[in-house]
């Protein structure tokens, strides 16, 4: 057993040396093989058979810079765009094409439906929610002495597991019979306030916002340091002039400062959409999808590992992908905008 | 940042200045945000002292009552009358109330239960059916009488006993040794370790090829590379897994193991670390690049003489996000390793204990206690890298 673990730590770091190895082994290979195949006479003239070995070195060595990068990307997610497109196309074992039956099965089916209100239920509050608080933190903790040590604490969260979240909500949402004592946080409050306990994760709809509060507890740190930078980013010329008219702090954070930051906003609510939809881990270990608690992203997990149905759980990726899609061509063009104009 | 706290200050309409420091508005601002800070830690402080709580107090008090010494009102029944010895010329029954429970000492005893704490502890009430009762504050108690006790059944002791706060390892050492978490933890290192290093020479040659070298496709490339950072998961998993199952049955090998996971998290890996590498490249100085390429240096020396060691923040970042991802990730270690044993992370056993243990909490918080410990850790020395990197991977 322990000699086991041993060999198997061993490994690991052997894997992470061997892949530092050749990963220099190939770039350090390859660019010699390029200069010695295509090399030119040193001196100060050069001819135009240089001129052009010059140009075909220059032609083929940025590719040998990204090759390995392609490499891994095609095989692990461009192909598999256009491969899930089409399995979704396909029966359960990806063997006889059966049009577009598990699409009519998706939107007919009252499982589906069930997942995707809830993840328009996730995506209209956690977002919002998160972006929000994110805001209100930031913008506090800019103006307080101990805002530092705040905004570290409520930035924690960024680093725990969904899993591990997970967790330290279930204990607070925990659940004891009536003549015991509440050991979770929730229920402790409320039959102290004289309400009975409640089994929160079984409560429909309420349920789903109780897991809703686990990733934004997670997602308001990610918005807070961000919303943080952009807001210091504002000229103090800007906010001096406001003061000088006689505007408030509240006047000067509605009318000076969230137009100013308005694209910052829009960026963290679209990064923290994009988390949004691909939510699993959290319903996967607070309910696994029991309870009317169902998602997209655990559903597709059902049906692909549980159920092995490959052309339904591709059809659900499908789905989920088309969801991110407008998100997706938003930051494209931007980037394309920004590579333009360089 | 105090900066624009005391200018915000000078924009108030003049009045005493110890007055304007202790505004309404301020005492709320201070109020809203400790509400804030209260409500982010609250939950994981629970957990956290919650894994060094006796396994019996977890299960009957809340955490937050865990630093007070509870008090527990008990009754516990004598023996019965023949069960009276005589010593000395006396009769005596002794016993222990606690039953021999040293983390308790009994405060006070009474004899009914409406004089719960009628003596204190080490001192004498008579009984009802004669003789008196002595109880000491460990729970030893001897009732003797002169004459030899007549009574039926047997009679009660009433008693307040006090429980107090006790910290231990032992749900520690429980999940570590007995729930797999020590051997689940050992499989996190072990497919977090490579999954975060084989990416970043990768990411970095691209990045650095995308960022200042000129080819056609170059834009192309940039742009399938935004585009990817968005792209579910969800969507590779169906084909790789496909790939996995034939490469396995061509070889003859076995399609779920540690080779299949680092290499799918180095290539999921891979969309952020060149975006966020490129970026950081695209700013360095281009005197520097163009003077050394006029000097001859080819671009493999540029690289790996100034490019690398001066975008070294922006490694770290890429390396911080990735070990994070990588350390809480679920999705990709359930489905490209299987469940077995020897493979499980933590992430993963924690879910499996959650189903099968749902309600043993000394396990449950110290199992997660160990799943985040590392992380927050990671995150915690180094902040100021983690901070940058979402900041170059966001904001533009």
């Amino acid at each position: 057993m322990d000699q086991e673990i041993i060999q198997q730590v061993l490994g690991a770091l052997l894997a992470a040396g061997i892949a530092i190895a050749a990963a220099v082994a190939y770039f350090w290979g390859t660019n010699w093989l390029l200069d010695r195949l295509y090399a030119t006479a040193p001196g100060l003239v050069a001819s135009e058979a240089d001129v052009r070995r010059d140009t075909r070195r220059s032609q083929i060595r940025p590719w040998l810079f990204i090759f390995p990068a392609l490499l891994f990307l095609a095989i692990y997610m461009i192909y598999p765009v256009f491969e899930t497109i089409r399995l979704s196309l396909f029966d359960k074992f990806g063997n006889n094409f059966v049009g577009l039956s598990n699409y009519a099965w998706a939107f007919t089916d009252g499982g589906f439906w069930r997942a995707a209100l809830n993840n328009l239920g996730w995506l209209i509050i956690v977002p919002s929610v998160s972006t929000a608080f994110g805001l209100v933190i930031a913008t506090l903790a800019d103006r307080l002495w101990w805002g530092n040590i705040a905004k570290s604490l409520v930035f924690m969260p960024m680093a725990i597991s969904f899993v591990g979240a997970s967790v330290i909500w279930k204990f607070v949402y925990t659940y004891r019979a009536e003549n015991l004592e509440q050991i979770g946080v929730l229920n402790a409050i409320v039959t102290a306030l004289g309400f009975p306990a409640q089994t929160w994760l079984t409560i429909p709809v309420l349920n789903s916002l109780m897991l809703m509060v686990i990733l934004i507890w997670i997602q308001t740190g990610f918005a807070m340091v961000i919303l943080s930078a952009a807001l210091r980013g504002i000229p103090e010329e800007t906010l001096e002039a406001a003061r000088i008219d006689g505007a408030n702090s509240v006047q000067i954070f509605f009318t000076i400062m969230i137009p100013q930051i308005w694209g910052t906003i829009i960026v963290v609510w679209t990064t923290i959409t994009i988390t949004v939809l691909k939510v699993f881990d959290i319903v996967f270990a607070m309910t696994n999808g029991e309870f009317q608690t169902q998602v997209l992203a655990n559903l597709m997990y059902q049906w692909m590992l549980i159920y092995g149905d490959f052309g339904r759980g591709s059809t659900l990726a499908v789905i989920l992908m088309l969801a991110v899609a407008p998100v997706m061509i938003w930051n494209i063009r931007r980037a394309a905008a920004d590579v333009g104009t360089r | 940042m105090a900066t624009a706290a005391a200018t915000l200050d000078t924009a108030q309409p003049a009045a005493p200045t110890w007055l304007r420091r202790i505004s309404i508005g301020k005492i709320a601002a201070n109020l809203l945000l400790l509400f804030f800070v209260v409500l982010w830690t609250f939950p994981t402080l629970g957990l956290f002292v919650s894994s060094l709580r006796d396994r019996d107090q977890l299960s009957s008090s809340g955490w937050w009552t865990s630093f007070v010494t509870a008090t527990h009102q008990d009754a516990e029944r004598l023996p019965v009358a023949t069960e009276q010895k005589e010593e000395n010329g006396s009769f005596v029954l002794r016993g222990n109330l606690l039953a021999g429970d040293t983390h308790r000492t009994i405060q006070s005893f009474g004899t009914a239960s409406d004089a719960i704490a009628a003596a204190p502890a080490g001192g004498t009430l008579p009984m009802r059916f004669g003789g008196e009762v002595t109880v000491q504050a460990n729970g030893d108690y001897v009732w003797s009488s002169p004459t030899k006790l007549d009574y039926p059944g047997a009679p009660r002791l009433y008693f307040v006993s006090a429980i107090p706060p006790r910290i231990t390892l032992e749900n520690y050492y429980r999940v570590l040794t007995a729930d797999g978490i020590g051997r689940a933890f050992i499989n996190s290192a072990t497919v977090t370790i490579p999954a975060t290093i084989i990416p970043i020479m990768i990411a970095a040659f691209a990045a650095y090829a995308l960022a200042w070298m000129q080819f056609p496709g170059r834009t192309l490339a940039v742009i399938v590379v935004v585009g990817l950072l968005v792209v579910p998961l969800q969507m590779s998993l169906i084909p790789v897994l496909r790939i996995y199952n034939g490469v396995a049955n061509t070889f003859h090998v076995e399609s779920k193991g540690y080779v299949g996971v680092w290499l799918a998290h180095t290539a999921f890996g891979l969309p952020l670390a060149i975006y966020l590498l490129r970026n950081y490249m695209v700013g360095l100085p281009r005197e520097i690049m163009e003077s050394a390429r006029m000097d001859g240096a080819s671009h493999f020396k540029i690289f790996m003489t100034m490019v690398l060691p001066l975008s070294f923040p922006a490694l770290a970042s890429f390396a911080i996000f990735q070990f994070l991802w990588v350390w809480n990730d679920l999705l990709v270690a359930l489905v490209f390793l299987g469940a077995q044993e020897n493979r499980t992370v933590l992430t993963g056993r924690l879910v499996t204990l959650l189903g099968s243990h749902g309600s043993d909490w000394e396990l449950l918080t110290s199992g997660a206690f160990i799943t985040i410990v590392v992380p927050l850790i990671v995150f915690f020395s180094l902040q100021r890298y983690f901070v940058r990197g979402l900041l170059a991977g966001s904001v533009k």
